[in-house]
């Protein structure tokens, strides 16, 4: 099985074949073995070259994928080259029309652009309030705001559209 | 002593609470919203009951609601515990009219104390040391009269004001004319009175406060200082005692003035007197907190005491059990307060489930916490989530232990500000211990990169090992309403992270 992983931005090839007691791994075209055992969910700990580690598998409410290992969290993309899900590098950049997404849930306390308005990548468009904290969601992209899809006051959940910038 | 106390809070506090009274042999009634059925404080108490929305308001705020649970409950005596209701002398007196003890101090007390105008006044009666300055309004003539009598740098505050308004730092004699000018008639113009008054700078100004406790029968010590230097916007991430920078000397000096403050307003039970501390290690009486701290621990860990423990007796009308000479002070405690917080986002509150947790323990270290696996952390109060304290013998083991502890703690599903008190405990300033209340957002400001990651090829295989034993791992938006907020997330969407990455990027 051979995987693509992206770590912290880098890519690394990721070959693995389970054999009876270890793993045989190549990252990179370079051997490693190693002894892993999943501890209870999302631990792993792995033994390789005399030294142990515990890995942490941790992903977000957003769907980004963190292993921690000791006080290190590396951030983690793993592309499957059987899996139907299409790169990431295709399809982020501006073009098109993007959705402004809460991400967790809370209340809209203002709303600072109109529809129809040009806006400028990074200018604030809606303010949301979560745990008595207020923040300003940005615009992904130079454009114009095709639609607002929230109100001042309302409660939003994680990931609903508040705007569509185009 | 109680046989049934109402714990009126909720989250680690509450749980803290809970424990003192089980240790005690007293009956805890815990007090519940909507969104906190399954929080750690109702698994914990003897009793629960449910007070309502999660609006404060309408719950933990509210009076008539918790007060009707101590009437069902046959509660005898209220713990408020810290924020919500402890600090409100309306509510202390609402209990005593209606027949419950309050634990902490009486109204009058809170009402003489709650005020900092108030409080300054009274406190200059009783001859407390205050920042030097004048108390009302100054001419011109009068306001350069006294700014050479304290020395430069002064400050210049609208007595009307707040909130920055019509202040005025002044360095020089030079600057003063044209810097009262300007404050004045911003005090008139945001106030619609151009009175200012002036006070002296403190430059690089640490917080150090005084733990005291008073009982009912005229007798009050002090337990000592914490340093409370280390704060983000004016919230305290990280506490300790002993102070860098305190002595025995000055610990007694400090403690005797706080002792005075008690006495001047009668206090009982636990409270704290916060000083702002100049360079010279002069200090200055700031105000009181008529209240249990979030930060007690570290008292404890270093006094021997249960402060808990005590506020039952006390509140119960027993005498402190010791007297001053009898208090000693071993070892140093660090406090780490753990919130529910994005340290890449601008340390934005990050709500949400708690998939995994991995706890630490071993030697030297206590934590205090309202969190466990699977537990959804609500929207509507406090991020704060746990307290991770260590205790050695002196400050530089304490500091080891604790990154030691904030290796071994996992918290996912949501975010944490664990890593900034690592970033806190190895920089070179706190380990020195040279700090003010301008230390953190000095820190901040500075670009950081965590410089541990030398592993990135075992966190390659460890993700391509996870992606193939365990595919579906824990997906949190795949367990769907399992989040409570019904929001179904597909694995990984392109859409929302890079909605997320580019819509909350840094101002």
């Amino acid at each position: 099985m051979t995987y693509d992983v992206v770590v912290d931005g880098r890519k690394h090839q990721v070959e693995l074949d389970r054999g009876d007691k270890l793993w045989l791994c190549k990252v990179d075209g370079k051997p490693i073995e190693v002894d892993a055992a999943l501890t209870a969910r999302d631990v792993l700990s792995l033994l390789a070259g005399g030294k142990a580690y515990e890995v942490k598998r941790e992903r977000s409410l957003q769907g980004e994928l963190h292993m921690v290992i000791g006080s290190a969290r590396y951030a983690v993309d793993v592309q499957d080259p059987r899996s139907l899900r299409t790169r990431r590098s295709i399809g982020a950049s501006d073009a098109g029309p993007q959705k402004l997404k809460s991400p967790m849930p809370g209340k809209i306390v203002r709303i600072l652009v109109s529809e129809k308005d040009e806006v400028k990548a990074g200018q604030g468009i809606i303010v949301m309030e979560a745990m008595k904290m207020q923040n300003e969601m940005k615009s992904p992209k130079d454009g114009r705001v095709q639609k607002i899809l929230t109100a001042e006051g309302a409660a939003v959940n994680a990931g609903d559209t508040l705007a569509i910038i185009d | 002593m109680f046989k049934r106390v109402l714990i009126a809070n909720r989250g680690e506090i509450a749980v803290r609470l809970i424990r003192g009274c089980r240790e005690m042999g007293i009956e805890s009634v815990a007090v519940f919203s909507d969104v906190d059925r399954k929080a750690l404080h109702v698994r914990k108490a003897d009793h629960a009951f449910h007070i309502g929305p999660a609006t404060a308001s309408e719950s933990y705020l509210n009076f008539d609601k918790i007060l009707d649970v101590a009437r069902r409950s046959k509660a005898e005596a209220i713990h408020p515990g810290y924020g919500f209701l402890s600090e409100n002398a309306r509510f202390a007196r609402a209990c005593a009219d209606a027949g419950f003890k309050f634990i902490g101090p009486t109204p009058e007390s809170m009402e003489m104390m709650g005020s900092k105008t108030r409080a300054r006044q009274n406190m200059k009666r009783a001859a407390i040391p205050m920042v030097p300055g004048s108390e009302r309004g100054l001419a011109y003539e009068a306001a350069e009269k006294l700014a050479d009598e304290i020395r430069y740098p002064v400050m210049l505050k609208a007595a009307a004001g707040g909130g920055g308004k019509g202040m005025r730092m002044v360095s020089t004699r030079e600057e003063l004319r044209s810097a009262y000018e300007n404050a004045s008639s911003e005090a008139q113009r945001a106030f619609g009175d151009s009175e200012v008054y002036l006070e002296k700078f403190i430059v690089n100004p640490r917080h150090i406060e005084m733990q005291i406790f008073g009982d009912e029968h005229g007798n009050a010590v002090y337990l000592g200082e914490r340093e409370c230097s280390v704060q983000r916007r004016h919230q305290k991430v990280l506490e300790e005692s002993p102070s860098p920078i305190v002595d025995a000397d000055m610990r007694r000096r400090m403690g005797e003035v706080a002792v005075r403050v008690a006495q001047a307003a009668n206090y009982h039970n636990a409270g704290t007197v916060e000083f702002l501390v100049d360079e010279q290690r002069n200090f200055y009486f700031l105000e009181m907190n008529t209240r249990l701290q979030v930060e007690h621990p570290v008292t404890e860990l270093v006094t021997g005491l249960d402060l808990v423990h005590l506020q039952m007796k006390v509140a119960s009308g027993e005498k402190l059990p010791f007297r001053q000479e009898d208090i000693t002070w071993r070892g140093h405690a660090i406090e780490c307060r753990v919130y529910a917080e994005d340290p890449d986002n601008q340390y934005f509150p990050s709500p949400g489930q708690i998939t995994r947790l991995i706890s630490p323990s071993g030697p030297g270290i206590r934590r205090d916490s309202g969190m466990y696996e699977g537990w959804n952390v609500p929207i509507e109060y406090d991020p704060l989530l746990a307290k991770l304290i260590g205790y050695g013998e002196t400050r530089e083991q304490v500091i080891e232990r604790l990154l030691r502890a904030l290796r071994e703690y996992f918290v996912g599903g949501i975010k944490t500000n664990i890593s900034l008190f690592r970033r806190i405990l190895h920089d070179p300033e706190f380990r020195s211990g040279k700090l003010d209340t301008g230390f953190l957002d000095r820190l901040l400001e500075r670009p950081y990169h965590e410089s541990d990651g030398q592993h990135p090829v075992m966190a390659a295989i460890g993700a391509a090992i996870f992606a193939t034993l365990e595919p579906n791992g824990t997906l949190p938006g795949v367990a769907a309403g399992a989040n409570g907020n019904g929001a179904a997330v597909a694995p990984v969407s392109n859409w929302r992270r890079n909605a997320r990455a580019e819509a909350l990027r840094e101002r």
